[in-house]
């Protein structure tokens, strides 16, 4: 079970308490997942038509940046045993 | 219960403001998506509790919401804006960038939402990059019509500072096949075929800001209003100048008259007297403030021309604050209110057509836009 943590406004917009699980492998399995389960995601991490990642988006996991990593490779093993959260992280910006 | 429901988009949430007849005292509900930034609401007037919101940021894009419930719930509806190919171009084409170059066009939110008069599942949807979307299933999914931006001169449109946004769309009360839209920086366009094909309405526009003053699209028109009762009779906020058309857009002449500033950017008319007109004139293009530190604003009741300032209630003096174009409203309770929204998030409400102004709120986010709904 894959642990995802997200930014504070797309946790008001699915209406989610704190993490959320997933059965998920890869990054792109994850988004799959999230926008699956969430609806009201759709679009808010990748854009809807091309599957591109929203430039102030970034995904990290064990202290490693896997936002230019590709969506399919395996995330670490400690995301997949769960011992560590895969992190949706927004860029941080005043006002 | 009888009164007014003001729906009000600013740079930080939503807000959803109540009052009975008098429009005196005001409940203030929200801020709903706070955060976020809320270009618009508007309500269904075939469904008064189906309201709709454009939510967006630089983070996460652009979402929309739709209650049924007149503000209490909401939910999050479809956000797919996919361009239409046109034809004889490559893809969706492209526009012109600030320095002239072709840029091909890219969605980036939602300016305004307009609803279907009389199908509470209809909504039309203005966006930038311009371009005008439909949805007929109650925003779960959206169409482009493409037929706008796939006008002749679609490779010529320029954004003006905000964007290349389509920002207004009016809806013949009558004829479903009519609609007016302006865009900025490209003019006014007018559909007579229920939005497949598109004419610009510019004819009578003169704009020192483009090479050639008089040219058919390049105009940057800030706002458009109609009475109900002469769908003929259009008003124009440009970015100077103050207009007005009498033949559906056709040729248009200026009414800026004695205004102390024809900048600014809403326009709007009363709802019982199609030639009582409302603007809030602006210093200028490099100063987007009212003049004089004076929060004024000016009405006429010649359908143009003449024009007295409104300020009894307003502010007058050590005032900077400015109007934005879809930040005013009027309801159509029998003395009409009028109301407007600042850029230093103070809410304004006329309850006798403009004589006086009371402020609703003074100290919400900067406001991006306001509405009103009857409600009886």
């Amino acid at each position: 079970m894959t642990r995802v943590v997200l930014p504070h406004h797309l946790r008001s917009l699915a209406r989610l308490d704190g993490e959320v699980q997933l059965e998920a492998g890869t990054t792109r399995e994850v988004l799959a997942a999230l926008e699956a389960a969430h609806p009201a995601l759709r679009g808010t991490l990748r854009d809807t038509g091309s599957g591109k990642r929203r430039p102030f988006v970034r995904f990290y996991a064990c202290s490693e940046d896997l936002s230019h990593a590709s969506l399919d490779d395996p995330l670490p093993d400690a995301v997949l045993r769960g011992d560590e959260p895969f992190l949706v992280v927004g860029a941080m910006a005043g006002g | 219960m009888t009164g007014a429901r003001l729906l009000v988009g600013t740079k930080k949430g939503a807000f959803v403001l109540t009052s009975d007849q008098r429009r005196t005292a005001w409940k203030v509900d929200g801020p709903h998506f706070a955060g976020w930034e809320i270009y618009h609401l508007k309500g269904s007037p075939a469904d008064p509790d189906r309201l709709w919101a454009s939510q967006s940021g630089g983070w996460f894009g652009q979402v929309v919401q739709r209650s049924d419930d007149g503000g209490l719930s909401w939910d999050a509806v479809g956000n797919d804006f996919a361009y239409e190919p046109l034809e004889g171009r490559e893809g969706a084409g492209t526009h012109q960038d600030f320095d002239g170059t072709p840029k091909p066009w890219a969605f980036t939110r939602v300016w305004h939402l307009e609803p279907s008069l009389t199908d509470p599942d209809t909504v039309f949807a203005g966006v930038e990059d311009a371009a005008l979307f439909k949805s007929t299933d109650g925003g779960a999914s959206w169409k482009e019509l493409s037929g706008l931006r796939g006008h002749g001169s679609g490779p010529q449109w320029q954004p003006g500072a905000g964007g290349l946004c389509l920002h207004t769309l009016l809806l013949h009360p009558t004829d479903e096949q009519r609609m007016f839209t302006a865009i900025s920086a490209a003019g006014a366009f007018r559909t007579d075929d229920g939005g497949a094909s598109w004419l610009p309405i510019n004819k009578g526009l003169l704009s020192g800001e483009i090479p050639q003053q008089e040219a058919e699209v390049g105009h940057c028109v800030h706002n458009l209003a109609l009475h109900p009762s002469r769908p003929d009779t259009l008003y124009m906020q440009k970015h100077w100048d103050v207009m007005r058309s009498d033949d559906a857009g056709d040729s248009w002449y200026e009414i800026s008259g004695d205004l102390p500033t024809d900048f600014g950017f809403p326009i709007d008319v009363h709802a019982h007297e199609p030639e009582t007109v409302y603007v809030v004139p602006i210093t200028s293009d490099s100063f987007h403030v009212v003049p004089d530190g004076k929060l004024r604003v000016y009405r006429s009741r010649t359908g143009g021309g003449e024009w007295e300032p409104l300020t009894q209630g307003l502010p007058q003096q050590d005032c900077y604050v400015n109007v934005l174009r879809d930040a005013m409203a009027v309801d159509t309770l029998d003395d009409c209110g009028v109301y407007f929204g600042t850029t230093g998030g103070q809410v304004y409400c006329s309850p006798d057509g403009g004589d006086s102004w009371q402020c609703i709120v003074r100290d919400l986010p900067s406001v991006l836009s306001v509405e009103v709904q009857t409600l009886r």
